[in-house]
C-alpha cells in the first residue's frame, strides 16, 4: 500500500474542529461550575444546611411512610404534640404546652398552645389532631405505622379492624379547640416517648380532604404548592432524586428560635458518592461512611468524623425450627465462638459495644443482667456434646444477608472464625433486599443477618420482638414464659416492677439464644465543623429548629 | 468457495521444484496468525494466565483465611500483591477469582454460542416468515429487563442447581470447595442473554452464504437442511462465529463484573475479577493495591482476548491481502 | 422502502404486546412484593395496602386493568412511591437520560470515529497502535473503575467539579466523558475494521491506480464501510446509552432511567418496571428500524434480502 504523508488538519478538518469546541465548552461550563450559587450579590449569606438524606423520600406523607429519610424530612415540615430533646430525646413539649396524666395512667390530656399554626395560616386545634388519628387508623389507607396507635389507645385497634364503626368510640377525644384528651388500653409509662415518632404527628386534614386523601395514600397533597404543615420549615421545592429544600417557616410559633433559613435534602444513595460530595463541599452532613474509611479519617479529619452510640442492634436470626439450630447447644456454641471484639476493631470499624445479651445496656436507665458468657473452648464443648465433636458430621449451614459490602464482610470474617474456632464450615449467601426480607418473612432460611432499630428509647423495643407468632419475630422460637412475662410486664405498675421483668426476659433470651447478638450499632457519618446544635443523641433525631451552620 | 490467488499460498515459499502442497484454510490460517505479533502475545498471555488460574491456587496460599488484625496491606514479602481488608492475601485471590471469572467466560460464551448457532442457522436457513418470526422473539427478548431476569433466574434455578451442586461436589476435584453455588447460575443467566447477538450474527452470515453456487449445489445433490447447515453452511461461516466467541468472552466477563457490582455475583468469600475490582474501585484511594492488581490482570486479559479475536478475523479473512 | 418500514412498524405491536404481558408476569413470580419491608407489616395493614392497589385480585384481571390503563397512555400508579405516577417519573427521568445519552454519544462518535479513521488511514503505524491501544483501555477498563478514577482525580484531587450529582452544566462533563469513552473505544474499534475490510477490498486497488486522493478514497469510500459496522452497533448502544447506564448514574447520583431500570426492580415497583420495559422495547425497536434502514442506504447490496 502506498503510503502518504496526510497532515493532521487536513485528513479531518471537521473532526479536530468538533474536538476543540468541545474541550473549549468544557472548561467554559467548568467556569460556571462548582455548586450552584444560591447567594444573591450584597444580600447576607442564607444559612443553608445541605443534608445527604440517603435516599429518595418515598412520599412526606407522616402517615405513609416509614423510613429514616422520610422522617428526618418530616421532623422539618411537621410537629407533633410532643418533641425529641435535642440532646437526650426525652420528649417536651411540642404542639402540647402542658399535659396531665390521670391518677390511672390511663387518660392523658393534652393542652395545645394557642399561637400553634398551619403554614396556611389556619391555627392547629384539637380537632385537627383527633381527625389526623383517625385518618391513620383508617383501615383503606394502609398506614405501616398505624399500630403506634392502636397498640395504645382504647378501641383503635377494633376500629382499625372495621369491628368499631363509630370513630368517636375510640379513645381520641376534642373537648374544645385546645384540649386533646386520649385514653388507653393499658398503662403504658413510655407513652410520650412513643407520641414524639412520626406516626403520631398532626397531618393538614382539610388540605388532604380536597384532595381527596383521607382514605388513601398518594394524592397531590404532599407537592410543592399543596403541602401544608406545622413545623418549623416548609416545603420549597422538590425535584425527586435531586434535591428537596424546605425553607423557614414564617408561621411557625417558635420562629423566632429557628436558626436555619434553608435545609437542602440530597437523596444520594452510594456511599463512595456521599463521601466525595462531602469532601468537595456539597454536603454538610453525610447519613453514612464507608467503614474502610473510619480509620483514615480518624487520623486525618477527626473533626469531621461523628460516631455516637445509637439504638439498635445487630444480630443473626436463628430459624430454630431447622437443624442444626434447632438444638440451643449449637445456637450457644456459635454464639460464643464469635470474637466480637475483632470484628468490631477490624472489621466493623465504628467502635461498636460487642452484645452478649439483647436489650441494650443503659437504655431508659436498664441494664440487662443477663449475660452471654464463655470461652471457646466451652462453645466446642457444647458442639461436641451436640453431637458435632470438633465439627465433624456439622449439617449444611446457610447464612443469609442481604447484599452490602459491610454485612459481607461482617459475615466473612464470622464464617472464617467459626471455622477456626469450631471447625465448622457455613456458606454464605447474599440477596437482594427484597429476596432476603421475603426469605426471612416466610421463614425460608436457616441463619439470617438482622438489625433491629429502636423507634423510641425503652428497653421494651427490643423485647417486644420475640413473643410468639410476633410479625417481626422470624425465629420460630417460642416460649410461653417468656410470653407471660411479656404482657406482665405491659401491666406492670412501674418502671422499676418492669425493669426487673425485662431482666427475666433477657435471661431467658440469653439462655435461649433465638438470635445471636453480635454487637449495639453507632451511628458513624461525617458531619462539617460548621455544622453546630446537631448532637449526637441514641435515636439519631435531629430536631432542626436547634441546627445552625457557620458561614 | 472463497478465492484465493496463488501469491497467497505459503507453497510461494517453496523451493522451486518441490511439490505443491495443497493447504487447507486453517493451516492458511494458522500461518497468518502466528505472524500477528499481538495475536501471539495475547495468546500466549492467555495460556498463561489459565494455567495460573487453575494451578496456582494448588501451590499458593489460601484465599480465604483471614487476618483480621492485619487488615489491608501492601505488598510484602509474605503477601506478594498484599492483602485485602480481612488479612486475605490477594495474590491468591486473584488466582482463585481467576477461575471463575474465566471459566464464567468461557461456558457463558460456549452456551451463548451453542444457542445461538443452532437458532441463528435455523433462522437464517429457513428464511421467510419462520425468520422473521424468530428473530421478532429475538428482538422481544433484547428488550427484556436484564436485571428482572437474571434475579429471577437467580431465584428460579437456585434449587435445581443446589442439587446439582451436590452432585458436583462429589468430585472434589472440580468443585471449588465451597460447591459451585452461584457460578452455575452465572453460566446460565450470561448464556441466556448473550446467544441473542450471536444469533443474529449467525443469522446474517447464513443468509449471505446461502446464495451461494456450493449450496444451491448440494440442495441439488438433495442433501437434507441438517447436513446442509452443519455440515456445508456453518463450516464456512466458522470464521466470523470464532472470532464473535472470542470477543464475547471479554463481553461476558465484564457482564460477571457488572453483576458483581450489583451485588448478584458469586457467594462469599468466593472472588472473582469482577467482585475483587469491585471492592477495588470503592476503596482504590486508601488501598490502591487492591484495585491495580486486580484491574490490571483483568484488563490484560480482555486484552489478550481481544487482540487474539482480531488476528483470528484478520487471519480467517480470506481477503486481506498479505502485507 | 416505504412498505418495509410500514409493515416493521405493524409488526412492533405484537411485539410489545407479548413484552408487557411477559413482564407483567414475569416480574409478579419473584419473590418479595412491593410491601415487603423490613418492619414487617401486620397482616391487616398488608391486606388493606394490597386492597389499595388492586393486588387482592385475581392475576388476570390485575392484568385486563393494566391493559386498559395502558390503552389510555396511563402507566399507572408507582407502588414504591405513592404520590407519583410512572408516566411522571419517566417524564421527569427520560429527559435526564437523553441528556447525558446525547452528550455521551457526541463523545463517543467524535472520540472513536476519529481514531478509528486514524488507526484505519495510517495502519500498523505508532498511531494506529497508540489509537488501538487506548480504544482497547477503554473497552477493557470497566466503567465503574473509570468513573471514580475521574472522579478521584478531577473532583477531589484537582477540585475542577462537583464530585457528583447534576446540578449545574459542569456536572455533565464527567459522566459523558465516561460514559461515552466506553463507547467511543468500541467505535474507534469498528470503524477501524470496517475501513479496514473496505481499504483491502478491490475497487479501492482500481481508484489508487486511477489516481484519487488518500483523502478521497479515505472519506468517499472506506468511511462508509467503517460506518456499516458502527451503524449496526449503534442500534442497541443507543438505546442503552439514552436509557442510561446505571454504573455511570449510581457513581454520580445522576437521577435518569437507568438507574430507576434497576432500582425498580429490586424495588418490585411493578407499574413502574413495567413502564420503563416498555419504554425500553419501544426504544430499541423503533432505534433498530433506523438502523436497519441506515445500513441498507449504506449498502444498497442489502436492499434486496
Amino acid at each position: 500500500m502506498e503510503t502518504k504523508t496526510v497532515g493532521f488538519c487536513r485528513l479531518f478538518p471537521m473532526g479536530n474542529r468538533l474536538l476543540a469546541l468541545f474541550v473549549a465548552a468544557a472548561l467554559l461550563l467548568n467556569g460556571c461550575g462548582r455548586h450552584s450559587a444560591d447567594s444573591v450579590a450584597g444580600a447576607p449569606p442564607k444559612k443553608i444546611l445541605n443534608f445527604g438524606n440517603g435516599t429518595e423520600p418515598q412520599d412526606i406523607d407522616p402517615q405513609a411512610v416509614n423510613g429514616v429519610p422520610e422522617f428526618n424530612i418530616i421532623l422539618a415540615l411537621l410537629e407533633g404534640l410532643v418533641s425529641y430533646d435535642p440532646h437526650d430525646q426525652h420528649p417536651i413539649p411540642g404542639v402540647a404546652k402542658s399535659w396531665e396524666i390521670s391518677p390511672d395512667n390511663l387518660v392523658y390530656t393534652f393542652h395545645l398552645r394557642e399561637d400553634a399554626k398551619w403554614s396556611n395560616g389556619d391555627p392547629v386545634t384539637a380537632q385537627d389532631f383527633l381527625l389526623s388519628y383517625k385518618r391513620m387508623l383508617t383501615p383503606s389507607l394502609g398506614a405501616e405505622y398505624a399500630y403506634m396507635i392502636f397498640n395504645y389507645v382504647a378501641g383503635a385497634k377494633d376500629y382499625y379492624d372495621g369491628k368499631l364503626k363509630d370513630f368517636s368510640q375510640v379513645g381520641i377525644k376534642a373537648p374544645d379547640a385546645h384540649t386533646l384528651q386520649i385514653t388507653l388500653t393499658h398503662p403504658t409509662p413510655y407513652l410520650l416517648k412513643a407520641m414524639c415518632h412520626m406516626a403520631w404527628f398532626p397531618v393538614p386534614v382539610k388540605v388532604i380532604a380536597k384532595f381527596g386523601g383521607l382514605d388513601r395514600k398518594g394524592t397531590d397533597w404532599t407537592r410543592p404548592g399543596n403541602f401544608v404543615g406545622n413545623g418549623p420549615f416548609r416545603l420549597k421545592s422538590w425535584q425527586p432524586n435531586q434535591r428537596l429544600v424546605v425553607e423557614r417557616s414564617p408561621t411557625y410559633w417558635d420562629r423566632a428560635n429557628v436558626k436555619l433559613d434553608e435545609i437542602d435534602f440530597f437523596p444520594v444513595e452510594n456511599a463512595n458518592a456521599e463521601e466525595n460530595m462531602f469532601r468537595t463541599g456539597q454536603l454538610d452532613i453525610t447519613s453514612e461512611l464507608p467503614p474502610d474509611k473510619i480509620p483514615f479519617y480518624k487520623r486525618d479529619h477527626p473533626d469531621q468524623l461523628r460516631i455516637a452510640p445509637f439504638l439498635g442492634l445487630y444480630f443473626y436470626s436463628c430459624n430454630v425450627k431447622r437443624p442444626p439450630l434447632d438444638n440451643v447447644k449449637v445456637r450457644r456454641a456459635l454464639a460464643l465462638a464469635i470474637d466480637r471484639e475483632s470484628l468490631i476493631k477490624n472489621v466493623v470499624k465504628g467502635d461498636e459495644q460487642p452484645a452478649y445479651a439483647v436489650s441494650y445496656p443503659g437504655v431508659a436507665g436498664y441494664v440487662p443482667r443477663a449475660r452471654l458468657t464463655g470461652t471457646v473452648d466451652e462453645a466446642r464443648r457444647l458442639l461436641a456434646e451436640a453431637g458435632y465433636p470438633d465439627g465433624r458430621g456439622f449439617p449444611p449451614l446457610e447464612l443469609l444477608y442481604n447484599t452490602s459490602e459491610g454485612h459481607r464482610a461482617i459475615a466473612e470474617a464470622i464464617q472464617q472464625m467459626w471455622k477456626k474456632n469450631l471447625n465448622v464450615d457455613i456458606s454464605l449467601h447474599n440477596e437482594e433486599w427484597k429476596v432476603y426480607l421475603d426469605a426471612l418473612n416466610t421463614k425460608n432460611y436457616q441463619l439470617g443477618r438482622y438489625g433491629w432499630i429502636a423507634d423510641y428509647i425503652d428497653p421494651n423495643v427490643f423485647l417486644d420482638l420475640w413473643e410468639t407468632g410476633g410479625g417481626n419475630n422470624d425465629t420460630n422460637w417460642s416460649d410461653p414464659e417468656y410470653d407471660r412475662l411479656l404482657a406482665a410486664s405491659r401491666a406492670a405498675p412501674n418502671d422499676q416492677d418492669r425493669y426487673e421483668i425485662y431482666q427475666k426476659m433477657d435471661a431467658i433470651l440469653v439462655d435461649q439464644l433465638p438470635i445471636i447478638p453480635i454487637y449495639y450499632y453507632t451511628r458513624v457519618h461525617l458531619v462539617s465543623p460548621k455544622v453546630k446544635g446537631y448532637w449526637p443523641t441514641l435515636l439519631d433525631m435531629h430536631p432542626w429548629q436547634y441546627v445552625d451552620i457557620d458561614r | 468457495m472463497p478465492t484465493l490467488s496463488p501469491k497467497d499460498l505459503p507453497s510461494a515459499d517453496l523451493a522451486a521444484g518441490q511439490l505443491e502442497q495443497g493447504h487447507s484454510l486453517w493451516s492458511d490460517a494458522w500461518h497468518r496468525l502466528r505472524k500477528n505479533k499481538p495475536a501471539v502475545f495475547g495468546g500466549v498471555v492467555l495460556i498463561a494466565l489459565a494455567l495460573l488460574c487453575f494451578l496456582g491456587p494448588l501451590f499458593s496460599q489460601s484465599y480465604e483465611i483471614q487476618n483480621l488484625d492485619l487488615g489491608a496491606a501492601p505488598p510484602s514479602a509474605q503477601h506478594w500483591l498484599g492483602t485485602d481488608t480481612l488479612g486475605r492475601d490477594l495474590f491468591a485471590r486473584i488466582l482463585f477469582g481467576g477461575r471463575i471469572s474465566l471459566l464464567v467466560g468461557l461456558v457463558a460464551s460456549v452456551v451463548a454460542l451453542i444457542i445461538g448457532v443452532t437458532y441463528g442457522a435455523v433462522a437464517g436457513y429457513l428464511g421467510g416468515k419462520v425468520d422473521t418470526v424468530m428473530m421478532r422473539i429475538v428482538d422481544i427478548m433484547y428488550a427484556l429487563p436484564f436485571t428482572i431476569f437474571v434475579i429471577l433466574l437467580m431465584v428460579f434455578l437456585k434449587d435445581p442447581m443446589q442439587k446439582v451442586d451436590a452432585w458436583l461436589s462429589q468430585y472434589r476435584w472440580l468443585s471449588f470447595g465451597q460447591g459451585m453455588g452461584k457460578i452455575l447460575l452465572l453460566f446460565a443467566a450470561i448464556g441466556a442473554v448473550e446467544w441473542l447477538t450471536m444469533a443474529r450474527i449467525v443469522r446474517g452470515q447464513i443468509l449471505s452464504v446461502k446464495k451461494m453456487e456450493f449450496i444451491e449445489a448440494a440442495r441439488a445433490l438433495g442433501y437434507g437442511p441438517g447436513r446442509i447447515i452443519f455440515r456445508h453452511m456453518i463450516p464456512n461461516i466458522l470464521g466470523p462465529i470464532i472470532v464473535y466467541t472470542t470477543l464475547t468472552i471479554p463481553a461476558v466477563m465484564l457482564l460477571e463484573s457488572f453483576l458483581s457490582f450489583l451485588g448478584l455475583g458469586v457467594d462469599a468469600p468466593m472472588s472473582s475479577w469482577g467482585t475483587l475490582i469491585k471492592d477495588g474501585a470503592e476503596k482504590m484511594e486508601e488501598f490502591p493495591w487492591l484495585l491495580v492488581f486486580p484491574g490490571s490482570i483483568f484488563s490484560l486479559t480482555l486484552f489478550s482476548l481481544n487482540f487474539l479475536g482480531d488476528g483470528l478475523r484478520d487471519a480467517l479473512d480470506v481477503r486481506a491481502s498479505k502485507d | 422502502m416505504l412498505r418495509f418500514i410500514a409493515r416493521r412498524i405493524l409488526e412492533t405491536i405484537p411485539v410489545l404486546f407479548v413484552i408487557v404481558t411477559v413482564t407483567f408476569f414475569m416480574i409478579r413470580f419473584v419473590p418479595g412484593g412491593p410491601f415487603t419491608a423490613e418492619k414487617a407489616v401486620t397482616p391487616e395493614i398488608l391486606r388493606n395496602l394490597e386492597a389499595h392497589y388492586g393486588l387482592d385480585q385475581p392475576l388476570w384481571k390485575q392484568y385486563f386493568n393494566y391493559l386498559g390503563s395502558l390503552l389510555h397512555g396511563d402507566l399507572g400508579p408507582s407502588f414504591k412511591y405513592p404520590n407519583r405516577t410512572v408516566n411522571e417519573i419517566i417524564a421527569e427521568k427520560l429527559p435526564v437520560s437523553i441528556e447525558l445519552g446525547t452528550e455521551a454519544l457526541l463523545v463517543a462518535l467524535v472520540l472513536g470515529l476519529t481514531a478509528g479513521v486514524f488507526a484505519a488511514a495510517r495502519r500498523n503505524s505508532w498511531l494506529d497502535y497508540g489509537a488501538s491501544g487506548l480504544a482497547m483501555v477503554g473497552i477493557c477498563v470497566p466503567t465503574f473503575v473509570m468513573g471514580p478514577l475521574l472522579v478521584l482525580v478531577c473532583a477531589i484531587h484537582f477540585g475542577w467539579f462537583n464530585a457528583s450529582g447534576w446540578y449545574t452544566p459542569a456536572d455533565r462533563v464527567l459522566p459523558a466523558l465516561t460514559l461515552g469513552g466506553y463507547y467511543a473505544a468500541y467505535i474507534a474499534r469498528l470503524t477501524r475494521g470496517g475501513m479496514l475490510e473496505v481499504l483491502n477490498q478491490d475497487y479501492i486497488r482500481t481508484a489508487r491506480a486511477k489516481g484519487a486522493s488518500e483523502l478521497r478514497i479515505i472519506f468517499r469510500h472506506a468511511l462508509r464501510g467503517g460506518l456499516l459496522p458502527v451503524v449496526a452497533f449503534l442500534g442497541p448502544g443507543i438505546a442503552d446509552i439514552l436509557t442510561g447506564s446505571f454504573v455511570i448514574e449510581t457513581i454520580f447520583q445522576i437521577p435518569g432511567l437507568g438507574r430507576e431500570f434497576v432500582t425498580s426492580a429490586f424495588n418490585r415497583d411493578y407499574t413502574l418496571i413495567t413502564g420503563t420495559v416498555i419504554l425500553y422495547a419501544a426504544l430499541i425497536i423503533a432505534l433498530n428500524l433506523v438502523v436497519d434502514v441506515v445500513q441498507v442506504w449504506l449498502n444498497p447490496k442489502l436492499r434486496f434480502e
